[in-house]
């Protein structure tokens, strides 16, 4: 039963996953939240590049494809990120990436519509350090060392 | 100047003696032991039980409870000193062992009246952990559709168990370990909180028991959680909780513990194995003994 240890996102062994360092771009307007998400992601070797609003989020994703997750705000200035995420999704180069949106939307249709648009996690404000890496978890992201 | 900064009245700190009555009672409620080091806590989570009940401090509460004979307001007290905090998917690896190996590898043996698969989770607190489990069977196991398929949840805090069934969670709780996914296909949100769906709140039976006392009767059981719970009693508890929850397993029937804990050095009829990145413990079949 024990057979192949090496099965889903939670399979790998702890030094496995550190092999490279990971990578995340983090797209919020509020300096503040850019800096406590860059606070806890680099708890756990994240390096982060920051975008301040949609539209420089996606031109640093249309010549750096080489992120393991983006942190998205719904409310951005210029490009929404909802409308983020679907252009996201339209870029083949970017279709394997984790995408996270981090918002004070809390109403069940957004949640739905974030969802739909290609998000694959949403998180609601406020959340704490752990929230975030719990949400980190359910994406694949290996949280475990560093939470310990 | 002075007359202008509020009164803070420092409250009474407790006696000694007051704290022993509290700790024989949560004991004798719960077998939950609780040491010195827990007088803050128990200021902490009394504090509310007092204002709510009116009256004036912590200390009085006490005083209340030890000069009348059991009942509401001494439930109240235990029950809001016991630790309930939980979350959906706590802790992830286990649920996806769960998931991956160990519910398939049970089902794969089955055929014919031999289909049934029977969980319980003890100390479910909130409800978190059983519906988590509900919700990954609807999920990933379609076909338990035409099993006899029993999810049982046990407390020993008649609060939590009214939460549970009630199945209402605070923003906070969704936004804690839930996928989105999951939340928007088994919630409805009512006002600022969210409920599980009646389909996902069915599936589960709850249950008012205490592990170190009541005897229950459930069938045979696959799948046991029982984590964070053995935690809070002291050594002689935990062997007796364990020797009682293993007759509820069937041979080979795994039980799931919280990452701090362990049957090792406390009872060998359980065999520890790993799954994947988890860890679970084995009833020992009669021959393996
Ligand atoms: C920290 S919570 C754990 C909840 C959940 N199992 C988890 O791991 O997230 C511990 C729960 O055990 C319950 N508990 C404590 N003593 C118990 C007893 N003697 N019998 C049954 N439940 C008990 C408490 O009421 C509380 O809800």
């Amino acid at each position: 039963m024990m057979a192949n240890p090496n099965i889903g996102p939670f399979a790998l062994e702890p030094n496995e996953k550190r092999r490279t360092p990971m990578r995340a771009l983090v797209i919020d307007d509020s300096r503040a939240m850019r800096s406590i998400l860059r606070g806890i992601l680099a708890s756990i070797d994240f390096e982060v590049i920051e975008a301040a609003d949609g539209r420089q989020a996606i031109d640093i994703l249309s010549t750096d494809h080489d992120f393991n997750i983006a942190l998205v705000d719904w409310n951005l200035p210029i490009t929404s990120g909802l409308q983020v995420v679907t252009e996201i999704r339209r870029d083949p180069h970017l279709a394997g990436l984790p995408l996270l949106m981090v918002t004070t939307e809390t109403e069940f249709e957004r949640v739905a519509q974030a969802l739909q648009a290609g998000a694959d996690e949403y998180i609601m404000k406020p959340f704490d350090r752990e929230m975030l890496l719990d949400k980190l978890a359910i994406l694949g992201i290996p949280v475990e060392a560093a939470k310990a | 100047m002075n007359r202008e900064i509020p009164r803070v009245r420092l409250p009474e700190p407790i006696s000694a003696a007051d704290f022993d009555y509290v700790r024989s009672l949560v004991r004798e409620k719960t077998a939950v032991a609780l040491d010195e080091t827990k007088v803050y806590l128990v200021n902490a989570r009394l504090l509310p039980i007092a204002r709510n009940a009116g009256i004036r401090s912590v200390v009085d509460l006490i005083r209340h409870l030890r000069s009348h004979p059991l009942g509401e307001l001494h439930t109240q007290a235990v029950e809001a000193i016991v630790t309930t905090e939980t979350s959906f998917f706590r802790d992830f690896i286990p649920f996806e062992a769960l998931r991956q190996e160990v519910i398939p590898e049970i089902m794969e043996g089955r055929t014919g009246s031999d289909r049934s698969l029977t969980i319980w989770s003890a100390g479910c607190s909130s409800g978190q952990e059983p519906y988590s489990i509900a919700m990954m069977l609807r999920e990933s196991f379609p076909e338990l559709s035409t099993w006899r398929t029993r999810l049982f949840a046990s407390d020993v805090s008649k609060g939590m168990l009214e939460r549970s069934k009630s199945g209402t969670y605070s923003q906070t709780e969704v936004n804690r370990g839930l996928p989105a996914r999951m939340m928007v296909k088994y919630f409805r949100q009512q006002g600022s909180t969210w409920r599980i769906n009646r389909e996902i709140r069915d599936m589960v039976s709850f249950i008012h028991h205490n592990l170190a006392r009541d005897i229950l009767s459930l069938p045979p059981v696959d799948i046991l959680a029982m984590r964070n719970v053995l935690i809070y009693f002291d050594v002689e508890t935990k062997r007796m909780v364990l020797d009682r929850i293993r007759r509820h397993l069937k041979p080979g029937g795994f039980l799931m513990l919280g990452t701090a804990e362990t049957t090792l050095n406390l009872d060998e009829r359980f065999q520890r194995v790993r799954v994947g990145r988890a860890v679970f413990y084995r009833a020992m079949t009669a021959e393996a003994r």
